[in-house]
């Protein structure tokens, strides 16, 4: 019956990344069952992070022999250098998770699990990448959201865990309801999957303006933008991001949105270059949405993770400024964001979880008083990325927003930039915030117990952290490598 | 022969940051992080004083550039040089961050390491903005003294630090972003963020030349955007108020200088600007209150930091005034009273610190009679204080007198203003000084307070001895700052290249 079904081919070095990692998490499963427990903790997360690192080194491969983009499997995943960054940049983010969950207070039974589910949820986002049609996107987009739910909810004695996990699931799966939706209706419109024969399709049939079409596409948009917590769908984002261990908080932030965004910038150009009058505007409103709410909820937090969530929607208010600009240079300026963001928000939640470690309770602005002068490096490291997030020099979060609006202003939307810096305005106070907390104000004069003795040494914290702030300050310098592969990834998937 | 020293520009920028680095990276003690950061600040003047002297003070120009592309696809490049004037500033600056720097070690600090070096990232972001040639490097090195600053003054200051430090960073920050605004429009119209396509062309839009216009008012900070000023310059440690006003307030009135002048105003091409033609009204009757307000101000505080923080608000606006006469000994006086004023600004903070250690108070109804067996103090305090007050033969009459002069021929009714304000400023200057030195001893001065010590000594008597030798020959900075050409100003056009 097999040799039946014409099979279509294969492609196996297009695919080597998400493999890898599908691997690595295998390998992690029979080692929950097969190992004995003082070693599975190391040995699983060893496994993670060579996977990550093998994804990364693969991927980076992928990008340097991927000039030409071109459909694979049947034109159901695209292998082109956009996918390959996206995937460098998922497998960096993981690679450094790996770090900063090593000592996470994961229980024995459960460590091995973590470990395999944080590498397969890595390649979903790989997967949905590269995808170039509505199912491969479900597919993927489902694939990787299932393993989040379940690493939401792995440490089940963390207080807020379960609530996280299933909050997140069942907002997600609304939101996965709406894609779903929207791609039905799509298809319902065009009779098509794949994304650039739906572009064909729109035109060819006369269907721009065409109303199920239209609503389709905005459900689509909705869906992606439950994923990239995009502000009005965002509603998960603080509680989710609080509640779940931090590590898996932290490759939440960099990754999700990483593959939700490049996604969301493929399906717009390549099936929808028509409909770019009424969907620009549209992610131009998405974008003033989560600059303003993300912005103005992140003003009153005290809790750090439930900032750095209203500030991951801020930020992703800043990277569909990039979306909605729809030229070359608005794509350029989303890739490039994404790397300084990436490591500002692992390094972040890293240095989050160092502390919560250090506490055993959640960290507020009150309780990470005099963290800049107890450990020096986590401060500084810390301090460096709120000034990144606050869009400063010395740091890629400066030159990051400085192309975002660029790109706005490339199109003349210069209101779209000016509501970026005044946001930008308004974001100082809470990032400063931190920093004001850290180090400028004692334990003591907060009525903080002291915690007496060495804090915990955490080696493998501490290299995700330095590497973090390596990627941060480096992007700076090197803007225009960074640039220049950017440019590559757009020029050989996107047309604009 | 600028093409041979361009890397030394460099090393002027960059010096800084390293010592920075290695104050922070290498382990060192306790004890050592202050001599090594005053080492790097010293050797710091030593670069300034080579380049300075390099330096060919002919026609107008940016020399002794560097230039790299830093990414090239929005056309932004690491493009730095010295121009005529802006090496006066750079000098002035590096000058009162070592003696800054030096006040800190003696001080003895807490947590040295991080202090000193931010103090050495702040000396090199400063001259970053003296010497930057592209906008967005400007923009860069602009914003990297900020925060420094919010550091410095957050974790080192007195009881009000965490509210004086919060306002100063949500006021810089709403203007410096309208300033970012302006640079995205104007680099990408270009094409290049270039400064000299600036200054070759020009622009016209007034709203652009606001958006520059509003960083440099907060930041100097001229009438009515100077509600950031008192709190800091009280509650940050003396050194870095005198930072603050003595050099971080001067690259503001540079940027007016450099980008409102010569590049929206086209001075010197014979084409005047219009934004600057639009705006200059409005700017000089902000200057001239702020001049007389914060004279007035300076003569009703009640403590030692408090005139010095108005005086300086006004002897800004005093610049700012020279500045948008836009004639050439507006200008002139404008660049000396810069220096002049940073120089003086720097003694009069060091001072008043020294003066806060002995008494545990700045408050002028619990000081007087310190000159009293201090000859030391008195004479420093004296000799500063009427340079302040811009006496005959000081150089900051000669300063002073050149901006008038220059407003004058530009409208006479500012030049009145300047004049009273000049009365004004005798009035609060002699005021501190004899409510410091003279009358009854105060309650806050104890018989054991002592005279200034020969640390205190070496640290402030360079500044003195700058200050006296530029009232000896002012003509050092007038002379070639613009120019050789004494009756226009050459424009900063053939310096593209």
């Amino acid at each position: 019956v097999i040799a039946a079904l014409a099979t279509p081919h294969v492609e196996w070095f297009a695919l080597a990344p998400a493999l890898i990692l599908l691997g690595v998490g295998g390998v992690c499963l029979l080692a929950a069952v097969l190992v004995p427990r003082p070693t599975r903790r190391p040995l699983s997360a060893w496994v993670c992070g060579l996977g990550y690192l093998g994804a990364l080194v693969v991927s980076a491969l992928l990008y340097d022999r991927s000039g030409d983009g071109h459909g694979v499997i049947a034109d159901a995943i695209r292998r082109d250098r956009y996918a390959a960054l996206a995937a460098i940049v998922v497998a960096g983010a993981g690679l450094l998770s790996v770090g900063v969950s090593y000592a996470q207070r994961v229980r024995d039974e459960h460590v091995a699990e973590f470990y395999a589910l944080l590498a397969a949820a890595g390649a979903g986002m790989i997967f949905l990448a590269a995808a170039n049609n509505l199912l491969v996107l479900f597919l993927s987009l489902e694939w990787f959201s299932l393993c989040l739910y379940v690493l939401c909810a792995i440490d089940y004695e963390l207080e807020g865990a379960l609530e996280a996990g299933l909050k997140y699931l069942i907002v997600g799966g609304f939101g996965s309801a709406f894609l779903l939706f929207g791609s039905a209706l799509v298809y319902g419109a065009t009779g098509e999957l794949q994304f650039d024969r739906i572009a064909g399709a729109i035109s060819s049939q006369g269907l721009v303006g065409d109303s199920l079409l239209l609503f389709g596409l905005a459900l689509v948009l909705v869906g992606l933008g439950y994923k990239a917590s995009a502000a009005p769908f965002h509603m998960w984002t603080p509680d989710v991001y609080e509640g779940a261990p931090t590590p898996v908080t932290a490759f939440m932030s960099a990754a999700t949105k990483t593959a939700a965004l490049v996604l969301a910038l493929r399906v717009l150009v390549t099936a929808f270059p028509n409909e770019a009058h009424l969907w620009a505007p549209a992610v131009a409103a998405l974008a003033i949405a989560s600059l303003v709410i993300g912005n103005l909820a992140a003003l009153g937090q005290r809790s750090i993770k439930r900032m750095l969530a209203y500030s991951s929607v801020s930020h992703a208010g800043f990277m569909l400024i990039g979306i909605a600009a729809n030229n070359a240079l608005g794509a350029r300026a989303v890739l490039y964001y994404l790397v300084p963001y990436s490591a500002m928000s692992i390094g972040s939640f890293a240095v989050v979880a160092a502390r919560e470690r250090e506490l055993r309770q959640p960290v507020t602005l009150d309780n990470i008083a005099g963290l800049g002068w107890e450990r020096p490096v986590l401060g500084a490291a810390m301090a460096t990325f709120m000034i990144g997030f606050a869009g400063l020099p010395p740091t890629g979060g400066f030159v990051g927003k400085f192309y975002v609006f660029a790109a706005a202003w490339d199109r003349r939307w210069i209101w779209l930039v000016v509501i970026g810096l005044v946001a930008t305005v308004v974001s100082l106070y809470y990032y400063l915030g931190v920093i004001r907390s850290m180090f400028m104000r004692m334990p003591a004069e907060v009525g903080l117990a002291p915690s007496g003795g060495q804090p915990p040494a955490e080696r493998a914290l501490s290299v995700s952290v330095v590497a973090a702030l390596v990627v941060t300050i480096g992007s700076f310098v090197a803007v225009q490598p960074l640039i220049d592969l950017a440019r590559h990834a757009v020029t050989s998937s996107l047309s604009f | 022969m600028n093409q041979v020293h361009g890397w030394m520009t460099d090393v002027v920028i960059l010096l800084p940051l390293l010592g920075a680095l290695v104050v922070w990276l290498l382990p060192w003690p306790r004890r050592a992080a202050g001599p090594v950061a005053l080492a790097f600040a010293l050797a710091e003047v030593g670069f300034w004083i080579n380049s300075a002297s390099h330096f060919h003070f002919g026609g107008l120009t940016i020399a002794q550039q560097s230039k790299l592309t830093w990414f090239h696809d929005l056309g932004v490049s690491w493009h730095v040089g010295f121009t005529n004037f802006s090496i006066w500033l750079a000098g002035m600056a590096v000058v009162v961050m070592a003696a800054a720097i030096a006040y800190g070690m003696w001080a003895g600090r807490e947590r040295p390491r991080g202090y000193f070096g931010l103090m050495l990232f702040l000396t090199s972001a400063i001259v970053g903005v003296f010497t930057a040639q592209d906008l967005l490097l400007f923009y860069v090195f602009w914003e990297a003294m900020l925060i420094p600053l919010y550091v410095l003054v957050g974790v080192w200051g007195g009881p009000g630090r965490l509210g004086a430090t919060l306002k100063f960073v949500i006021y810089t920050m709403a203007g410096s972003l309208a300033m970012l605004a302006s640079i995205i429009v104007l680099g990408l119209e270009r094409g290049s963020f270039d400064i000299g396509a600036l200054l070759t062309n020009g622009n016209n839009s007034t709203w652009l030349f606001l958006g520059f216009a509003a960083a440099f008012a907060v930041k100097a900070p001229l009438f009515p955007l100077h509600g950031w000023l008192p709190d800091a310059y009280r509650e940050a440690p003396p050194e870095v108020s005198a930072v603050l006003s003595g050099v971080v307030s001067k690259a503001a009135t540079y940027g007016f200088l450099y980008f409102g002048l010569f590049g929206f105003g086209q001075l010197g091409t014979g084409r005047p600007g219009t934004p600057v033609a639009d705006l200059r009204t409005p700017i000089l009757v902000l200057a001239a209150i702020g001049l007389v307000y914060g004279s007035l101000l300076a003569f009703r505080a009640p403590d030692v930091r408090g005139v010095i923080a108005y005086s300086s608000l006004a002897q800004v606006s005093l610049i700012t005034i020279g500045l948008f006469a836009t004639n050439l000994s507006g200008l002139n006086g404008a660049l000396l009273q810069m220096v002049n004023h940073g120089l003086i600004s720097g003694l009069l903070f060091l001072l008043a610190g020294t003066i806060e250690r002995r008494t545990a108070s700045g408050r002028l109804d619990r000081l007087g009679g310190m000159a009293r067996g201090r000859p030391a103090l008195a004479t420093m305090l004296m000799a500063t204080g009427v340079i302040a007050l811009a006496v005959p033969g000081s150089t900051a009459f000669a300063g002073e007198f050149l901006i008038l002069a220059g407003v004058f021929n530009f409208a006479w009714g500012y030049a009145l203003v300047g004049t009273i304000a000049i009365v004004l400023a005798a009035m609060y200057m002699l005021r501190l000084i004899s409510a410091v030195l003279h009358r009854d001893v105060g309650p806050a001065v104890s018989a054991t307070a002592l005279d200034l010590r020969t640390a205190e000594l070496a640290i402030l008597v360079p500044l003195l001895a700058c200050l006296i030798a530029l009232s000896v020959w002012p003509a050092a900075i007038t002379d070639g700052a613009f120019g050789r050409d004494k009756t226009q100003i050459s424009g900063v056009g053939v310096l593209v290249r």
